[in-house]
């Protein structure tokens, strides 16, 4: 287990250095400065803001600065807003995503795995298909046609809930994000859990539990679901992505001032630090979430446990 | 040797060759594999929906009175109507033209994103599991990383720096997702490559390569196809992403993505403008979906009956 562990740390490691070092080269690869659109500007004054943004140094050295830089997570200025660093934007964005990113995968988790279950345990009758059709179209779907099918529904139509403010975000403005954020995951995860479950339901164990007598409660939560559940856990952090990447459209459509947004605006504005340091943001959290999920699935399996203590 | 008058004793004419005859036609893997895939009615509707859209998008153009890119400020944002079966744009473009022509571009963006990932995850793969050892742990702790990184947002970084166009989005998609690809390659020679075969064709001098291309891409051929079955609706998904987030082909070019995008505009009062794109989105995505289900069942031999 402690093996096990420290190997997984050394990958996180690993997936930070990777990532710091291909989104910093990436940067640079970019076609003419960042400057290159302020056409005016004399040679003497290019200089300077070179100068001032450390563009002047050697190649190596820039990186090294760079790397400092991440490691005592000051990921530097933006380069289209005076004043504004890349900090500022992850600080003032990245408490509404998480917010919403949150609410979207508790319920996406919550709904999703009884919903999964109650389908693999009532195998193709009418309920079963209806769950599993929706799940099968709800994943067929982009997300951004989910956010405009409850905007036009919901808000248009109806008027039952703003269409594009965040206002304070009290309830009734998280209510479309949040749906159209955990659309895609829950159906991800009703698929997942459902074919799991109808795969461990005609092992040899389960018949051997019932043959032992055990009432089917037991039989259910204590054979099924818990084996059942290691491909929905381990499935979790590569979902937790999906959630990010999928508030940058969320985010833009119901105009919530989060970091997908921010990501989003920054593409638009060409505003290349503030992408690096996004990108690396992204990565550094979405690797620490890895290693989360993976010391879980090491708790809740004993194969994985026992293996990788051989 | 005395033969017995009676018939009854009367010996059988000799059936040596004929015992051997295979009474049934012999049929062939394609022949099976296509039969089994017609029996399942999701994957065959699924494929004669693909076929549809592909016949619609690619000659559906020529046959219709509408041009894709003349703008008609006269006739824009009209709903559905027998002249213009998905109504019109914000620039009195026929809305069912325009998606006919997205389609052309979603599709071969897709399309050609799954190919350059079929090339790298193969070629990725094949390479770790023939060196196996040293070389093939190094190469799939790569993969390990790889598959830890958010990938989408290295797509996006890849369409920004090599600018907006086509051959940028695939190139940015195709680079990025083949990991998957790797995996399942890497899977399959290393069980191939323990078997007879591969021992005959090393014991006769067969070279490398040949190994490869020759013996061990052939036999991995039927998870690959699945594969990439499921990689197309990723990529068109991924396009579609790019695009309405503004990375995506510039007008007055345009994908189901871009169209998408531009439907949101006036999503309050011309709901139409996005609901046929989308829906093509939607219905072909899943068309390939079924169709992937289809022959994974059709092309596993250890479901042959």
């Amino acid at each position: 287990m402690a093996r096990y562990l420290l190997q997984r740390i050394i990958t996180m490691f690993l997936v930070a250095f990777f990532v710091v070092t291909a989104t910093f080269f990436m940067m640079r690869a970019l076609p003419g400065g960042p400057f290159s659109s302020e056409r005016n500007v004399p040679e003497a004054i290019l200089k300077n803001l070179e100068r001032k943004y450390n563009l002047d140094k050697p190649l190596y050295q820039q990186y090294i600065d760079y790397v400092k830089g991440v490691i005592v997570w000051d990921l530097g200025p933006s380069f289209k807003y005076k004043g504004l660093t890349v900090n500022d934007v992850i600080n003032r964005g990245f408490p509404i995503s998480a917010r919403l990113g949150g609410i979207a995968l508790t319920i996406s988790v919550v709904v999703g795995i009884p919903l999964g279950i109650l389908g693999a345990l009532n195998h193709n009758t009418a309920g079963d298909r209806t769950i599993s059709g929706l799940a099968i179209l709800t994943a067929a779907a982009p997300s951004f046609v989910i956010a405009g099918i409850l905007q036009y529904f919901l808000a248009f139509k109806t008027g039952w809930f703003p269409a594009a403010t965040w206002g304070g975000g009290q309830l009734r403005y998280l209510v479309l994000p949040v749906l159209a954020l955990c659309s895609y995951n829950l159906a991800w995860i009703v698929k997942l859990t459902r074919s799991s479950m109808l795969e461990v339901v005609n092992q040899d164990y389960i018949r051997t539990a019932r043959a032992k007598g055990l009432r089917e409660l037991v039989v259910v939560y204590r054979h099924m679901i818990k084996n059942a559940m290691v491909p929905v856990v381990a499935s979790l952090a590569p979902m937790t992505a999906g959630i990010l990447t999928g508030s940058f459209i969320v985010e833009s459509i119901f105009n919530i001032p989060g970091i997908g947004r921010e990501f989003v605006q920054s593409i638009t504005n060409r505003d290349y630090t503030v992408i690096g340091g996004l990108t690396v943001f992204f990565c550094l959290l979405l690797a620490g979430f890895t290693l989360i999920c993976d010391i879980a699935l090491a708790l809740i399996d004993p194969r994985v446990r026992l293996e990788k203590e051989g | 040797m005395a033969v017995s008058a009676d018939p009854r004793f009367a010996p059988l004419p000799n059936r040596q060759a004929s015992a051997e005859r295979i009474t049934t036609p012999p049929i062939s893997f394609a022949a099976d594999a296509w039969r089994r895939f017609k029996a399942n009615k999701m994957a065959l509707l699924g494929f004669i929906v693909l076929v549809i859209f592909l016949i619609a998008c690619f000659i559906g153009p020529l046959l219709t009175p509408w041009d894709p890119t003349t703008q008609f400020l006269a006739g824009r944002d009209q709903p559905p109507s027998a002249a213009h079966w998905f109504g019109t744009d914000a620039h009195g473009r026929d809305l069912f033209e325009r998606v006919l022509y997205g389609g052309r571009i979603s599709l071969a963006v897709a399309f050609f994103a799954g190919l350059l990932q079929l090339v790298v995850g193969v070629a990725y793969g094949a390479t770790a599991g023939l060196l196996g050892g040293k070389w093939d742990n190094i190469l799939m702790r790569i993969v390990d990383i790889i598959d830890t990184i958010p990938l989408t947002i290295y797509v996006i970084l890849l369409a920004v720096i090599m600018g907006q166009g086509l051959t940028s989005i695939f190139i940015a998609i195709g680079i990025v997702y083949w990991t998957s690809m790797a995996r399942l390659v890497r899977a399959q020679v290393l069980s191939l490559k323990e078997q007879e075969f591969m021992l005959a064709a090393r014991a006769l001098g067969a070279s490398r390569a040949r190994l490869i291309l020759r013996h061990l891409i052939p036999n991995a051929m039927a998870p690959i196809v699945v594969e990439l079955t499921f990689s197309i609706p990723r990529a068109m998904f991924t396009e579609a992403f790019l695009s309405f987030i503004g990375l995506g082909v510039s007008a007055p070019m345009a994908s189901w993505g871009v169209l998408a995008s531009l439907g949101f505009e006036g999503l309050r009062s011309y709901p139409w403008q996005l609901a046929f794109p989308s829906a093509a989105i939607i219905i072909v995505s899943l068309a390939f979906n079924f169709i992937g289900d289809g022959l994974r069942d059709a092309l596993d031999p250890k479901l042959r009956r």
